[in-house]
């Protein structure tokens, strides 16, 4: 229960930050695209923070129907194709001034980032049950936010503007990672990953045990690039492939299959689908080009280690 | 087979580089359309996957506190601290990172995340070793290796995380194996993922070796202009 309404007090702080960014955004006479951005970022903030609120106090009845947050996503949606989410000028500090903190704050400016991470990690480890790894995050981004505004002297007012700069820096790409987790549930409800595995039978001949692991892997690898999600390829094509063109054969079971979840991972490398590892990280680390920034240096690494699953598979499988 | 429009759409989307998130909606609700769900019924699927996905931007929780470390010179530390270092050049620290993010991966240890460690402590370790031993890097190789630091990460999470017993990866073989007819242990499939976790780290390492390496080569006459005027002094 505890971990319940502290997940979802979790959500409510996110929704904050982007209503902080409706605020600034409305405020700035200049920008160049002032209600809509407010209006993207305001409906981000209701179902952040309050499409599931009664869980706050163990209410789950108290929430926003699910088919009126669908709604606002299509309208999430419409207002990113036009263009219409952006951002204007943020009050960011100086070269200057970064240097000169750098210099007179020194190594205690890592205690904070350190601090992030250990206790996260912490936490994580040693009360998942009672609290989950989403608490966790959150415990410690909350003692490290303490620890840097004490060791840096920041105000209250520079934490807000700069959660909003990288939040607004992001954009409406942050919500991808979500969108897409939407449409493979949309894709599964449609029964989409059966039409597939049926296709492919269709191509493969039976009774070849080295054409059997190849289209179990690149099989494998290909769908998890459809669907941007190894874990929902892997029922589909293990079932559809895996087993009877691969472990029927006479393959290690155990080791063909955890080899065939592998081999999807070399397709999650290659795929804008999965954005949460490819997309959003362009944004996080600020690369210019948004959509295949991270892929196209995990393309290489990728393609080998597929041969080398295919290899292993074909080897110690059988 | 129609079905599969969705899966067109997007395809189509992508490469004439239309807005994603927009090319993800109508991809979905066509998808919905064509297997006979109603439009209510679409938007009921896609609100409720949205709302229980949403751990999946947890990461806006960070951003205050590191936005308000990098305020006061977080990376400019980091790469006053590294350039300290002689010896530490991009590809070896990514690799070291690889390593230690693969290991702490594959003994169910969180240590990781772009947002937790890539932004605040690798990249900018990584960008003040390129400064350091190559001077003003050009766009391009700036570019180059903020892809590193993101593709690393995913190296070592991806091919790691699976020799951990009580891993999702390994839960989901398990049940999905168990589904299929086949019964199997849950430790035997932690340990099936162990040759791939371990040549991971080498073909990992051997793509940042292979940076270094080429931009050793590219800016070989700055290196060597420095190393003049240190000897020099």
């Amino acid at each position: 229960m505890l971990k319940d309404t502290l997940t979802e007090l979790l959500y409510v702080f996110c929704g904050i930050i982007a209503f902080y960014s409706v605020y600034v955004t409305l405020k700035d006479k200049s920008h160049p695209s002032r209600v809509p951005t407010a209006l993207f970022w305001g409906i981000l903030g209701v179902i952040f923070s309050f499409s599931r609120i009664g869980m706050l106090w163990g209410n789950k009845n108290i929430k926003i129907d699910d088919t009126v947050v669908g709604y606002l996503i299509v309208l999430l949606a419409v207002l990113s194709a036009l263009k219409l989410v952006k951002y204007n000028k943020f009050n960011e500090s100086s070269k200057e001034f970064k240097a000169e903190m750098a210099n007179k704050i020194g190594n205690k400016i890592f205690i904070p980032a350190l601090a992030l991470a250990i206790i996260a990690f912490i936490v994580a480890q040693y009360w998942t049950k009672q609290l989950g790894s989403l608490v966790a995050l959150g415990i410690a981004a909350l003692v490290a936010l303490i620890m840097a505004m004490i060791i840096t002297k920041g105000s209250t007012k520079e934490v807000a503007e700069d959660s909003r700069r990288l939040l607004e820096l992001v954009g409406p790409v942050s919500m991808l990672p979500q969108i897409l987790a939407a449409l493979g549930s949309v894709f599964t409800a449609a029964g989409v990953g059966t039409v597939i595995a049926d296709g492919i039978k269709g191509f493969v001949p039976q009774g070849n045990i080295l054409v059997g692991v190849i289209a179990y892997c690149v099989g494998m690898a290909l769908f998890t690039m459809i669907m941007g999600n190894a874990f929902a390829a892997f029922a589909v094509i293990t079932a559809g492939i895996g087993v009877p063109f691969v472990i029927a054969q006479g393959a290690n079971p155990v080791i063909a299959s955890m080899l065939g979840l592998t081999a999807g991972y070399c397709g999650t490398l290659m795929t804008p689908m999965a954005a949460n590892f490819n997309i959003v990280p362009t944004a996080i680390l600020e690369i210019k080009d948004k959509k295949y920034g991270v892929i196209k240096y995990q393309v290489p690494v990728a393609i080998t280690m597929l041969i080398i699953h295919i290899i292993l598979m074909y080897v110690w499988a059988f | 087979m129609v079905k599969l429009i969705g899966i067109l759409i997007i395809i189509i989307g992508f490469i004439l580089k239309l807005d994603t998130i927009a090319v993800v909606v109508f991809a979905g609700i066509i998808t919905g359309l064509v297997a006979g769900m109603s439009f209510n019924e679409i938007m009921k699927t896609l609100g409720s996957a949205f709302v229980t996905n949403r751990y999946m931007s947890i990461f806006i929780i960070t951003l205050p506190v590191i936005g308000l470390l990098e305020r006061y010179g977080l990376r400019e530390r980091a790469a006053y601290l590294i350039s300290k270092i002689k010896s530490a050049t991009i590809g070896r620290l990514t690799s070291l990172y690889l390593i230690i993010r693969t290991l702490s991966a594959m003994f169910g240890l969180r240590i990781g995340g772009h947002v937790q460690f890539i932004r605040p402590l690798i990249l900018p370790m990584a960008q003040g070793a390129g400064e350091s031993r190559y001077g003003e890097m050009q766009d391009k190789d700036k570019e180059t290796i903020k892809g590193l630091a993101g593709a690393v990460e995913n190296y070592g999470n991806f091919f790691g995380q699976n020799f951990f017993v009580a891993s999702g990866g390994v839960l989901l073989v398990v049940g999905v194996m168990k589904e299929l007819g086949y019964k199997i242990e849950a430790i035997d499939a932690a340990k099936a993922a162990l040759p791939i976790a371990l040549i991971i780290m080498v073909v990992g390492t051997l793509q940042f070796l292979y940076y270094d390496k080429k931009f050793d080569m590219k800016y070989s006459s700055k290196m060597r202009i420095k190393n003049d005027i240190t000897k020099n002094v």
